[in-house]
């Protein structure tokens, strides 16, 4: 298909579906017939009848729209880049880094620091792992690089703070070993976030 | 005003003591500036409730004290008066608006009459009337009164030295011209019926149960009471004298603490006093026995309501479109109303 159709501007030569847009009175007994139509059809009423419906749904249905924010919170998704977790391995209990250092290295804003040494089964540890809050943008690359899934976007995101520089070290954002049972699972990219059958609406276009 | 309302009381009911006016007056001052303040509170939680929101919630139980939150803020705030406005007129202008829309409320039936127990010092065995002034000339008085608020937007919008203002002020104009011819048409109808102009004969004309109520017999002077009765309080279909999104605030863009909340204070106490009439003079009134009292309360907060009601549901219409529906439309329906009442009555 060609942009024949688009390229042309002659209204009136392609099919438009055209509004119906009513016509103008044109002489005054139409004008009136017009004030006398609008006066006496009662749309007035529906107005009225809309809001009080709402009011309604809101008092005695559970309808109300409002989330009373700091004490109720909305399911946030799963693609949203929130402050960063460590996780845990499920069954050692171990952290899951292996201290590759990819994520440093992807670190477009360098707010990653860490410092690895080789432990007594030459394996590597980590020895200091800092990501400074007050300069992560908060790109998502770390976790999109991470081999192990071990460091993820958690669900912390009121990220305020009284300083520029905040710095979150390993042990902060990795999980607890006594909550290890609640730790959550990266989701992945594209996941759809818990609420989401909840969230769907007919359009306000759907006619 | 107290002491020649307090004398014309005297002349017409001899039970009624000058103490008992001045009560009656504390009493209507106190209540309603409370309503007032309160009717702000109903006013955002229906509206709240009309969008599906909550409203005020976290001030006190069920954000009641709000109110008080609010009176604070506006006792507190900073007494602006702006370096170009005319300073006596600006200052002057809202208390024209509370004053006019209380003394108003001096010649409406508010509360039933009741007799201040003897036990009570000093006040004991007095007889504090319904009505603070039954004039015989009720109905004009508070229309009169009511028209005359409107100096307070209009010297308001005036003297601020506000471009908002003044469009403000040409509006309230444009609105006083427009719905005031109406508020008069409309009701005389109704008064041709009666026969009288006192609230007390239009309450005892309607006495014979639901039936007898003037709605039945003038259901279009009703419609157009209420329409001129929106228009002089300004509310939602006519409040384009301070309609936000065109004039900022219109008349009161410049006022600030308690001075705007005198406005504010006005209208509402306009609201209640409009709703009074409609109840009094359209929907039967009060009756004295058992709890008739209970009933106005109901009709005024209907009405009440209704206007709350209105301002969620309807859009605002502009200022020419005001001029053009009041003039010719509704003066000319009204006029109709009173010649086919006039026909009928002569009949």
């Amino acid at each position: 298909m060609g942009l024949e159709q688009f390229k042309n501007r002659n209204v009136g030569t392609q099919n438009y579906t055209k509004l119906d847009v009513g016509v103008k009175p044109a002489t005054s007994m139409d004008q009136f017939k017009q004030v006398v139509k609008r006066t006496f059809k009662g749309e007035l009423f529906v107005g009225l009848w809309v809001t009080l419906r709402e009011m309604v749904n809101a008092l005695f249905l559970d309808k109300m729209h409002t989330v009373k924010y700091p004490f109720e919170k909305m399911p946030i998704s799963p693609r949203y880049r929130a402050i960063h977790d460590m996780l845990r391995l499920l069954e050692s209990g171990h952290y899951r880094c292996i201290g590759c250092g990819l994520c440093e290295k992807i670190c477009i804003s360098n707010c990653i620091s860490m410092d690895t040494r080789y432990d007594e089964n030459q394996r590597k540890e980590v020895t200091e792992y800092t990501i400074n809050f007050g300069r992560c943008i908060f790109c998502g690359y770390c976790a999109e690089v991470c081999p192990e899934l071990a460091i993820v976007h958690g669900q912390r995101y009121e990220t305020a703070s009284e300083q520029r520089a905040s710095f979150s070290l390993f042990e902060d954002m990795l999980t607890p070993i006594d909550k290890l049972n609640l730790q959550q699972e990266y989701d992945g990219f594209g996941a759809v976030s818990p609420n989401a059958d909840a969230n769907i609406k007919k359009t306000p276009l759907a006619y | 005003m107290e002491t020649t309302l307090a004398g014309h009381a005297m002349e017409t009911l001899p039970h009624v003591t000058w103490l008992g006016v001045l009560i009656k007056a504390v009493i209507i001052l106190a209540v309603i500036s409370a309503i007032a303040g309160f009717g702000t509170f109903i006013e955002r939680k229906v509206l709240a409730f009309m969008q599906r929101r909550l409203g005020p919630m976290h001030v006190g139980p069920f954000g009641l004290l709000q109110l008080a939150a609010d009176g604070i803020k506006l006792f507190t705030k900073e007494d602006i008066v702006p370096q170009n406005a005319n300073r006596f007129i600006f200052m002057i202008a809202p208390i024209i608006t509370a004053a006019t829309a209380f003394i108003a409320l001096s010649a409406v039936p508010v509360f039933p009459d009741f007799t201040i127990p003897e036990f009570i010092p000093l006040l004991g065995g007095t007889f504090v009337p319904s009505i603070a002034a039954d004039l015989n000339i009720g109905i004009l008085f508070v229309l009169g009164m009511m028209a005359a608020g409107l100096y307070g937007p209009l010297l308001a919008g005036m003297s601020q030295a506000n471009k908002w203002g003044i469009i403000g002020a040409a509006r309230t104009a444009v609105q006083f011209l427009s719905y005031e011819v109406v508020t008069g048409l409309s009701i005389l109808a109704p008064i041709m019926l009666v026969g009288s102009l006192s609230f007390v004969d239009f309450n005892d004309y309607q006495q014979g149960g639901i039936g007898s109520w003037l709605i039945w017999q003038q259901p279009v002077a009703f419609v157009l009471f209420l329409i001129a009765g929106f228009a002089e309080t300004n509310r939602t279909p006519f409040d384009l004298l301070e309609h936000e999104a065109e004039v900022v605030s219109g008349y009161a863009t410049e006022y600030s603490g308690m001075r705007w909340g005198m406005f504010f204070i006005g209208e509402y106490a306009n609201m209640i006093t409009v709703s009074i009439i409609a109840a009094v003079v359209f929907l039967g009134g009060y009756s004295v026995e058992g709890i008739g009292w209970l009933f106005i309360i109901l009709k005024v907060a209907f009405f009440f309501f209704l206007m709350l009601w209105v301002r969620a549901s309807w859009p605002h219409i502009r200022p020419d479109q005001l001029m053009w529906l009041c003039w010719k439309v509704l003066m000319p329906i009204a006029l109709i109303n009173i010649l086919i009442t006039a026909i009928v009555i002569l009949l």
